[in-house]
């Protein structure tokens, strides 16, 4: 188990108050001004060193995206766009992070914003979080009042503003060039890369968009050294990482563990182990709704980090890890998804638009009964064609939940249908 | 309640100041989302078209710019809501640990179906989508305040102390802290 020593969010909890002079007694804001110090190329190096990838899901290394970023302006600003659009169901870490521990976000903000040349950071919050964006607020107010940030940050000589924006309800915006849209003040439809943020974001200008515990952990990676976070977990999967653990455990939970922490482990220490013991364990969803499940024998013996779960046919994801015990209808669980993406689509592109409309309909066929067996296949080939094919990622994640159902559970889900075809029959016997 | 003229107050149009403010200049469209927002708290919950035009208006963008956002995000009410807004989230983290039972003690106790309001005006139903507190499911949402580890019982008495005037705390309605285990944190106890 990770030592409490090595665990970056100590407020994770919010046992302490979230406030600057609680904040400074946890470490944030030490020595800000002499890691401005060192220079740019200095922050990248360094967040490159600690092989730091990007926590919102895609898991893009995250020194790489930032010297992406204009060395010297051609006359237009340079942006950091923090997403807080919290919302992949299953996941809740952010959230934790905006109440409890904000000034490490904002922190953060300066640091990476400083190492892009970036005059202002836009934290985009979904609008649910109103209490989060209170405390977060409060956060910045008092770092301005500091002069932490400001016209002259921590007394570096360097301008920086950072904004807090709420969101207004939607899933989409969690994606970056729907964010950047609607940051923009439009309804969050997803952009067609190229051009791609670094060249053109938001305003037409230069932007990196990063998730929350991305930028937050910069400051502590910058303090303690790139080595001493790239010592945790493998090889390519390095840090710690907040996992969020719901669905059919004993103890539902956030914790900041080591990655590459094997599954079992993580739940059985944490989370108080599954409901009625491993062996009721049915299967998995590792890392929010749109990663594939995997079954326990999967589950047994996977690690929890990108690599390993790429390799068992899902992905990391944000680490959201939603267990489902043996009482648990399947199919009942992923038509609800299945019902949440078709609800979430934006409708511009015409795949997902109708395609998820489709899936949740034989999702549902399939939840009643209804269904014969051939639309599995027909379900199956209504997912290739959604997948891939849509500007942003929400068409795979909405096909790749009935992927995992129907490559795993395959033989039961045959099983169900031909027993409710036949038990009309049986009763009519 | 009427789709009668509407203006920012005087608190209100000084906010908007502010909000504009954080944005570059001649990007003020920019501010549309948090504009929708004041007009609707203004607006007791909802968004008539005399909002939306104001909203419009101050920020000098074409209104059917303002509609195409105020019908995209599931935030703002086009139509009156009662008092209290009830948001039950039953998406998959929180099915699986008891929403069900939730939305149906939210109908058993108000009477209505989710879409509806009370006939006193008192409380709208709705099922939502997650609103990322999947580790403290099932939960619900009224106003501006999440109430987590819910069951039938918890959520009925949420809603009797509102109809009673009263206001319940937010947050776990189980002995918890935040979103550590409910059998106590395991992590962060060095030196505590």
């Amino acid at each position: 188990m990770l030592a409490d020593k090595d665990r970056i969010f100590t407020n994770l909890y919010g046992t302490e108050d979230f406030g600057l002079k609680a904040a400074r007694a946890r470490g944030d804001w030490d020595g800000t001004k002499d890691l401005l110090a060192k220079g740019r190329d200095w922050i990248v190096d360094e967040v490159k060193a600690s092989g730091l990838r990007g926590r919102g899901g895609a898991g893009f290394p995250a020194g790489v995206k930032w010297s992406f970023m204009p060395k010297e302006s051609d006359g237009r600003p340079s942006y950091l766009v923090v997403n807080a659009d919290e919302g992949e169901p299953g996941t809740c870490k952010d959230r934790d992070m905006l109440r409890h521990d904000p000034h490490k976000l904002v922190e953060g903000c300066l640091v990476a914003g400083f190492s892009m040349n970036a005059v202002a950071a836009y934290i985009y919050i979904r609008g649910e979080f109103f209490r989060e964006a209170e405390a977060l607020q409060a956060a910045i107010d008092q770092a301005y009042e500091a002069g932490l940030i400001g016209k002259d940050s921590c007394g570096s000589g360097y301008a920086f503003d950072v904004f807090l924006h709420r969101g207004a309800g939607a899933y989409i915006c969690g994606e970056e060039m729907a964010l950047i849209e609607s940051l923009e003040g439009k309804k969050g439809q997803p952009r067609l890369k190229p051009p791609f943020p670094a060249g053109s974001g938001v305003w037409g200008c230069p932007t990196t968009v990063n998730n929350v515990e991305t930028i937050a952990v910069a400051p502590t990676i910058l303090r303690r050294g790139g080595a001493w976070f790239a010592g945790f977990g493998r090889e390519n999967n390095t840090g710690t990482k907040v996992f969020c653990i719901s669905g059919h455990v004993n103890a539902p939970c956030n914790v900041e563990e080591e990655m590459s922490i094997p599954l079992k482990e993580l739940i059985e220490t944490h989370a108080g182990g599954v409901r009625g013991g491993w062996d009721n364990l049915l299967a998995v969803i590792p890392g929010g709704s749109s990663t594939p499940m995997i079954p326990k024998s999967v589950c047994d013996t996977v690690l929890m980090d990108f690599d390993a779960l790429k390799e068992a046919k899902s992905g990391l994801g944000t680490a959201a890890v939603i267990v489902m015990d043996k009482s648990t209808d399947l199919v009942r669980a992923i038509a609800r998804l299945s019902k949440f993406y078709m609800h979430e689509s934006c409708g511009q592109c015409t795949p997902c638009r109708e395609g998820t409309g489709w899936m949740w309909r034989v999702m549902e066929r399939m939840a009643t009964g209804e269904a014969d067996v051939e639309e599995i296949d027909l379900l199956l080939d209504v997912t290739y064609q959604v997948d891939g094919h849509t500007i942003c990622a929400l068409g795979d994640g909405a096909a790749w939940p009935i992927q995992g159902l129907i490559r795993h559970f395959r033989p039961e889900l045959e099983e169900r249908l031909l027993a409710d075809k036949l038990a009309p029959q049986k009763a009519a016997e | 309640m009427t789709d009668n003229a509407f203006n920012f107050d005087a608190d209100n149009k000084a906010l908007t100041k502010t909000v504009i403010a954080k944005y570059p200049k001649g990007r003020q469209a920019s501010a549309v989302l948090p504009l929708l927002d004041l007009a609707q708290r203004q607006n007791d919950g909802w968004l008539s078209r005399p909002a939306m035009d104001h909203v419009a208006e101050v920020l000098d963008m074409a209104p059917i710019r303002v509609y195409e956002v105020a019908t995209f995000y599931s935030m703002y009410n086009l139509k009156p809501v009662g008092k209290h807004h009830v948001q039950v989230c039953t998406t998959t983290p929180c099915w699986l640990r008891g929403s069900d039972e939730v939305l149906d003690a939210c109908k058993k106790r108000l009477g209505i179906e989710p879409g509806e309001t009370t006939a006193d005006g008192n409380f709208t139903l709705d099922e939502v989508e997650c609103l990322a507190a999947c580790v403290n499911a099932p939960m619900i949402q009224i106003a501006d305040d999440y109430y987590e580890d819910l069951d039938a019982q918890s959520v009925t008495q949420i809603l009797d102390d509102l109809a009673a005037g009263k206001t319940p705390t937010p947050g776990p309605q189980v002995k918890r802290q935040t979103s550590a285990p409910v059998t106590g944190a395991k992590t962060l106890i060095e030196g505590a």
